[in-house]
């Protein structure tokens, strides 16, 4: 193009040594491992971290109370205390939260009312036997999270190995074992559920084994397709040709590969088993008395509804933030391990 | 003095990614004359394929065109409004994507998808579209044609689909194909008869083309021109002979050196790896994988300096003053040849 | 093809008959007598009743008599109500829990491939955001919560629309509404991942290298594509609507077999339970197959690896 004069000192022209060399080219950005590309990825979704950090807070809570808040304490009834709407300290000025109850259209002080002391608060209300509303939440949110990691437990067991071994044998094998799920996934989950607690007595045991039975199906069809894929992988056969032990390639190729779907899928298990609690309580067959739910409460408080909202609303919600979190902490694990197609 | 069809001067794009901006083109100026084939050749990351999808428009969403100019027909293409683009794509300038198992909508009849662009740019009516998508696939040597029109894309190989793909890119008559890395993904040969194809279809249509590759060996039988790109710039240019047999640029022997040859048993490598791009290098950026490195290699971008009238190389190793360095055996070799080539060439146009 | 049918066709056979199997078996073990007022009665006429129920036979007679009245869509008499036949008890509630069914399982979808290609095609901005949000909250929000503030609120408090019961339209729409988010917010996220993948594959690049607008892109390359995937979802929204017509139902008071199966579990009335049960297997396994079928349709790919198969 453009030939420039171009007066150069002789000293330019020196030959460089090869470590002047390489000294050049060593590289700006850190290389980053793929663990710590998901923990950048994942940092970066607000929305999940929150979420995380409300479900360790809700676990914290809900675990950490078992010493103030179990079966003793739930059945103790206070009739004189029935059905007090919410009150919470220094928000006497917000209807709802001060105690005070809509009756034919007036905010009447349903404490005062009740002769209740002043110094008495229930801040998430109480039920119809004056049991404070908000340990039973509390209870309840627990059963959810303990049902919540039963459902992980058997995804990460029952799904997971079944799921690899059906994958890697392949073959006859593999055909029994998908006939089995295929029959299991054709009477939808809850009525698995549903059978099972007919059978057994209502309560956690039932609600249990009715998850171990039909929860982890979903966990074991991904696995395998994985799986599957995985097998004709070249480094996997690469090792397979080079005599690894089955088990070896297992833990050494396989399980890293498969950990994204794995923990992706359990968080998307997660919110479906809450869901299946709530469910089967609310119908009437799920968590029996002693014992509370958020879904006996929704259930409780669906009948009074209309007069004391706050019974339902309140468990409604805790619900809900319950939901919302494992759905967006799942979201925010699949983006953060699978960039791609996302944002 | 041929016409230029296709002026890009001084083209810098960045992408932004979460690890900071990476500066992809940095200062790329190339042209394309009318009726020729310009190949762009480097290793891949090297901005051959950044550069080519600047020229429609194409860009990946994260990508910012820093500065520079793209004409064609005294128009600025990077200043084009979307509607302008849209008119000239596949229509006056057409592309051509690497992975031809991918390039196909797999749920549209093929007839439809090579109709599309007449339809669209010309106006032509369904049917008129379908007998020109019908001639076009036998152009393209697709047999049984009248049958196939109505199959979908995974009813045929992978040569054939990218039968397909040029098909769609030139039933236009694009004045343009911008073809990036067209064989890559095909049998060996399967890529020679689509190369032949390419140049059997570009002289019958009189279009020029941009050949994207990272095979220096399907660049001698294809090209008129070659640019060697190297961490997002152009190192090297000339004519094919140029590049093949006077090559001056490191990097350029180092390309035609890992080329496998009938007399030779070993292969050569480049070693080492491309600069990051994320924090480019202010002087040669090959200087750190180059033996024949000097000081001011790392220290300055060296300009063009020009070998003739048709051949530019950015190397300090051209300054006045440098000192003479020994390439390697086969680019030795190659300039003895080109030596006597020019000689015979001068007593040919003596006569 | 053919003969995929007919493989196929016998493992649902298989399926249903294990599925009964294992049903009939589980049901005996059930605690608790079937009849109500079971104190008053005296031995004689408990073996009357379970004379005329068949509960006097041997178990695997009594297995033979069920199955084989079930291959005449014969499902015993309920025990709640006393000489009811099952299999009337469950086609007199049948259409009303397919029709509410439909209309979710449209209104669903059609809503959410709406919502889930706006969000696609307008990723990152904030129509993308808000459909976002309220495609987690859809997700998260129980069905059965949803229908009791949909009652109250709209039903109740508005009075838009009736708060229970069946037979005309407008009732039909508050638990359509409520069934339906489910199903509404999985299609719309399923609908903007696709869509996102698909906007990013190679095909999408040679429509816009074409020269096509963004929209024509879309509307003739991303939106066929995007959707084909749905189909396979069909198989989960049943059992979601099955399920979730069990609660809804009783919500609203609708007179369908969701309602009348939770009536059944909390009265041990199990030929019904039996019944209702193989109802949803029934229907699931038959939509699943029918999925399948349409998939081959419409996804040329598929049309070729049965035909081979």
């Amino acid at each position: 193009m453009n030939e420039e004069d171009l007066k150069l000192s002789p000293d330019a022209f020196e030959p460089l040594t090869k470590d002047e060399r390489e000294d050049s080219e060593k590289i700006a950005g850190p290389s980053l491992s793929f663990g710590q590309n998901v923990w950048i990825r994942f940092k970066q979704r607000k929305a999940a971290v929150i979420s995380a950090i409300i479900i360790i807070l809700m676990m914290v809570i809900a675990f950490g109370s078992t010493p103030f808040i179990n079966n003793s304490t739930l059945v103790k009834s206070h009739p004189q205390y029935a059905n007090l709407p919410p009150k919470i300290p220094g928000f006497g000025a917000i209807n709802g939260l001060n105690g005070k109850l809509k009756q034919n259209g007036q905010w009447v002080d349903a404490y005062a009312q009740n002769n209740v002391p002043k110094d008495k608060y229930f801040i998430a209300g109480t039920d119809y036997l004056g049991r404070p509303l908000g340990q039973r939440i509390i209870y309840g949110t627990k059963i959810s999270l303990i049902v919540a990691l039963v459902a992980a437990f058997f995804d990460l067991t029952i799904g997971v190995l079944y799921g690899v071994i059906s994958g890697w044998k392949g073959g006859g094998v593999d055909n029994v074992m998908q006939r089995i799920i295929e029959i299991i996934s054709s009477v939808p989950n809850l009525i698995i559920a549903v059978l099972m607690l007919v059978v057994l007595k209502p309560g956690i045991t039932s609600i249990i084994i009715a998850i171990a039975i039909s929860s982890w199906t979903t966990m074991a069809r991904q696995v395998r397709a994985e799986t599957l894929s995985l097998k004709n992988e070249e480094y996997v056969l690469a090792a397979r040709s080079l005599g690894e032990s089955s088990s070896k390639i297992a833990w050494k190729h396989l399980i890293p590969n498969l950990s994204s779907i794995i923990i992706i899928q359990t968080m998307y298990t997660i919110p479906s088993a809450i869901f299946f609690e709530a469910f089967l309580s609310f119908i009437g067959i799920g968590i029996s008395a002693p014992q509370t739910s958020l879904g006996v409460l929704l259930n409780e408080g669906q009948k009074n509804f209309q007069f004391l909202p706050y019974q339902m609303w309140i468990p409604a919600i805790v619900l809900c933030i319950l939901m919302i979190a494992f759905n967006l902490l799942g979201d925010g694990l699949r983006d953060a391990f699978d960039p791609r197609g996302q944002r | 003095m041929p016409e230029k069809i296709l002026d890009v001067k001084n083209l810098q794009i960045d992408f932004n990614t979460y690890a900071g901006e990476v500066k992809a083109i940095r200062d790329v100026s190339f042209h394309l004359n009318k009726g020729e084939t310009l190949a762009i050749v480097g290793e891949s990351g090297s901005g051959k394929s950044v550069t080519t999808r600047s020229i429609i428009g194409l860009l990946a969403k994260n990508a910012n065109v820093v500065g520079g100019e793209i004409n064609f027909h005294g128009e600025n293409l990077l200043e084009a409004s979307e509607k302008d683009m849209q008119n000239i794509r596949g229509n006056e300038i057409s592309m051509i994507f690497q992975d031809p198992m991918t390039s196909l909508d797999p749920t549209m009849k093929i007839g439809q998808q090579i109709a599309e662009p007449l339809i669209k740019h010309k106006g032509a009516s369904k049917k008129e579209a379908w007998a020109k998508a019908l001639e076009m696939m036998k152009a393209v040597g697709i047999p049984d044609a009248d049958k196939r029109i109505n199959q979908y894309p995974h009813q045929f190989s992978g040569g054939m689909r990218q039968r397909i793909v040029i098909a769609i890119a030139l039933i236009c008559e694009p004045e343009i194909l911008l073809a990036d890395e067209p064989t890559t993904a095909l049998d060996v040969t399967v890529q020679a008869e689509i190369l032949d194809l390419m140049k059997d279809l570009q002289k019958r249509i009189k279009t020029s083309i941009i050949f994207i590759t990272h095979d220096l060996g399907v660049v001698a039988g294809m090209a008129d021109r070659v640019a060697v790109m190297y961490a997002g710039e152009i190192l090297e240019y000339g004519t094919v002979d140029d590049i093949f047999f006077d090559p001056q640029h490191p990097y350029t022997w180092g390309l035609i050196n890992s080329m496998p040859t009938l007399d030779s048993d070993t292969l050569e490598s480049i070693p080492g790896t491309p600069p990051d791009l994320l924090d480019p290098p202010k002087g040669d950026p090959f200087a750190p994988r180059n033996k024949y490195a000097m000081k001011i290699d790392i220290e300055r971008k060296p300009p063009f300096f020009k070998v003739s009238d048709t051949h530019y190389a950015a190397t300090w190793l051209l300054a006045p003053g440098a000192p003479k360095v020994e390439p390697p055996l086969e680019i030795q070799r190659r300039w003895k040849k080109y030596a006597l080539m020019k000689k015979d060439h001068e007593l040919v146009s003596e006569n | 093809m053919t003969r995929y049918l007919l493989k196929r066709i016998f493992y649902m056979i298989l399926t249903l008959f294990i599925v009964a199997t294992i049903t009939f078996f589980l049901m005996k073990l059930m605690p608790g007598s079937p009849y109500a007022n079971e104190a008053k009665m005296t031995p004689t006429q408990l073996e009357i009743m379970n004379k005329q129920y068949g509960l006097n036979k041997p178990i695997w007679e009594q297995y033979l008599i069920y199955i084989g009245g079930m291959l005449h869509g014969d499902f015993g008499t309920s025990f709640q109500y006393s000489n009811q036949p099952v299999s009337s008890l469950i086609s007199a509630r049948l259409g009303v829990s397919v029709q509410l069914g439909l209309q979710a399982l449209i209104f669903g979808v059609v809503v959410g491939v709406f919502v889930g290609a706006i969000a696609a095609m307008k990723q990152g901005t904030w129509a993308d955001s808000t459909a976002t949000v309220f495609a987690i909250i859809g997700k998260s929000v129980p069905n059965f919560v949803l229908a009791v503030i949909l009652q109250y609120y709209i039903g109740l408090k508005l009075g838009w629309f009736p708060i229970a019961g069946w037979g005309s339209f407008s009732q039909t729409i508050l638990p359509t509404l409520a069934l339906s988010v489910g199903p509404l917010a999985e299609t719309a996220r399923f609908i903007r991942t696709s869509m996102v993948d698909t906007l990013s594959s190679d095909y999408i690049e040679l429509g816009k290298a074409k020269g096509l607008s963004r929209t024509e892109v879309i509307r003739k390359h991303a939106m066929r594509n995007s959707m084909i995937p749905l189909v396979t979802l069909i198989g989960p929204y049943a059992v979601a609507l099955m399920t979730g017509s069990m609660v809804i139902e009783n919500i609203f008071n609708i007179p369908g077999i969701g309602e009348q199966f939770v009536k059944s579990i909390l009265t041990n009335d199990y030929p019904t339970i039996m019944g209702v049960t193989m109802v949803y297997c029934v229907g699931l396994v038959v939509i699943l197959l029918i999925t399948d079928i349409i998939y081959g349709l419409i996804d040329p790919r598929i049309r070729l690896t049965e035909k081979e198969a």
